[in-house]
């Protein structure tokens, strides 16, 4: 018995071991970027060691660390997104190009997982305004949905995770052409590491962080609301808006606070902002909506 | 089994037992826990109790099936001690990291959340075990009656694993692992009843 119990005391110490482990960040390539007026003012970023150690990736699988060590086999290049539906003509970006449609800009933001943890991540992208705008959506398109990669050999948390792949997200159509909306590719004034959602992500900061759809590879205009890969799985308890909010519970938690990842066990606590700090700029896009109904 | 080696082995199964916290009280002074500390505690404490409560439960089938162990008998009441130390440790990690102490917010989780509820449950049944855990206490309330009541291991166990499956997302499989385990333990005493009758 002895025995056993030392196993498991063994297995529990294993267990949490590589959480510890320091690691190298994929990235390494730099990005000319230019400061933007957007950008969050007065926060201090989370580590880059954290924002890159602890995420939510599930096509690597269900753990927080699964993506750091195992998205260094996603192949970031050659890369395409393709834009199709309700647009003038369909069309192809390459990557590379994408990335030069704009100059990208620093834009620092507040990170709220629907999980009650929060992280300030400097991101590095341009509004996705300005890419729809290439897109040439027709009037009749009301919403955009973004579907990332789908590549069980790349990916190996797509056969071991019970998920409809590909993963889809969705936003309305002013949700996705607000400013602050941000085509992301890079993080810390580098490329995104791969486990961050590279080569190209959404970033939509007032939302919970899977609104936010990592590696896509489609983005296709619709005048239905799309369906979305977490609403699919439990609708209870996340719904197609999901706006960080405060009031409105999450089946499981309270959202009223959140955990600050990279603080002291004893700080870690702080209250959650509604629409995570950017009421001013989003409130008005729900203005006469029943928030708790459309959470 | 001689006394001696008993002891000896009493005192590994407390190294074994205490060494995961006294790991885990050092990281945390060192801010060492990872990037979400208090994730780290709560999922260390609660899965120790779990598997602590499934040794524990794990004692009476293994006699049975190997009568030349039944000396492990002895080890019983300090491993079910020992899950609810842990047990106490989850709880006061809910208590202060989550509630931040607040009575409304415990109130409102317990009755509106039933993870919490399942989890809350199984300590509270524990307690009891924990009290009437003397020999004092089996003689005080008679061996079949002090037998009756432990019985509660049982739905502790089953209430902790409930609790795990609730509080984890949807598609997360992570308690599956011990609750097999649990099942194992919990068919072992029918299983090996019927095949001896």
């Amino acid at each position: 018995m002895a025995v056993g119990a030392v196993g498991a005391a063994a297995l529990t110490v294993e267990r949490f071991a590589h959480v510890m482990r320091p690691d190298s960040v994929c990235a390494d390539t730099k990005l000319a970027t230019v400061p933007s007026p957007l950008s969050t003012q007065g926060l201090t970023p989370t580590s880059l060691y954290d924002i890159t150690h602890y995420n939510n990736f599930y096509e690597f699988g269900p753990g927080k660390d699964d993506p750091s060590r195992y998205a260094g086999s996603l192949k970031t290049r050659p890369w395409s997104v393709a834009v199709e539906g309700l647009v003038k003509n369909k069309k192809t970006f390459d990557i590379d190009a994408l990335m030069k449609l704009r100059p990208l800009e620093d834009r620092v933001y507040r990170f709220r997982c629907v999980e009650a943890w929060s992280m300030v991540i400097p991101w590095v992208g341009y509004s996705l305004s300005e890419f729809i705008k290439q897109c040439d959506p027709l009037p009749s398109a009301k919403y955009v949905q973004f579907l990332s990669l789908d590549n069980p050999s790349e990916e190996p948390g797509i056969r071991e995770v019970g998920l409809d792949w590909p993963y889809s997200e969705g936003l309305r159509m002013d949700e996705a052409m607000h400013p602050l909306t941000l085509l992301t590719f890079g993080l810390y004034g580098e490329v995104l590491p791969n486990q961050d959602g590279a080569p190209v992500r959404v970033v939509v900061p007032w939302k919970y962080g899977f609104k936010s759809a990592k590696s896509i590879v489609k983005v296709r205009f619709v005048d239905k609301q799309p369906h979305t890969t977490w609403n699919d799985m439990a609708s209870n308890e996340y719904g197609f808006y999901s706006n960080v909010n405060p009031n409105v519970d999450h089946p499981r938690w309270s959202q009223k606070t959140e955990r600050v990842i990279g603080a002291p066990i004893w700080k870690q606590r702080q209250p959650t902002l509604m629409f995570n700090g950017y009421a001013d700029q989003v409130a008005s896009l729900y203005q006469g909506m029943d928030l708790r109904k459309y959470y | 089994m001689p006394n001696r080696v008993v002891i000896a082995l009493k005192v590994l199964v407390h190294i074994a037992c205490l060494a995961p916290i006294a790991w885990l009280v050092v990281h945390l002074f060192e801010s060492n826990l990872g990037p979400d500390p208090t994730h780290t505690v709560t999922f260390f404490t609660g899965r120790g109790t779990l598997r602590l409560l499934v040794i524990t439960l794990a004692i009476t089938p293994v006699r049975r099936l190997i009568p030349k162990l039944s000396w492990i008998i002895r080890f019983r009441r300090m491993l079910g001690l020992y899950a609810f130390f842990y047990c106490c440790l989850h709880l006061l990690t809910y208590v202060w990291l989550y509630a931040g102490f607040s009575l409304s917010e415990m109130v409102d989780d317990i009755s509106q959340r039933k993870f919490i509820t399942a989890g809350l449950a199984a300590w509270i049944m524990m307690v009891p075990l924990a009290l009437t855990s003397t020999a004092w206490s089996i003689r005080k309330l008679g061996g079949k009656n002090w037998a009756r009541l432990h019985w509660l291991t049982y739905l502790a166990a089953i209430a902790g694993v409930v609790h795990y499956w609730w509080g984890v997302k949807q598609g997360d499989r992570t308690p599956l692992e011990i609750t097999v385990v649990l099942c194992i333990v919990l068919a072992a005493r029918p299983v090996l009843a019927w095949v001896r009758s």
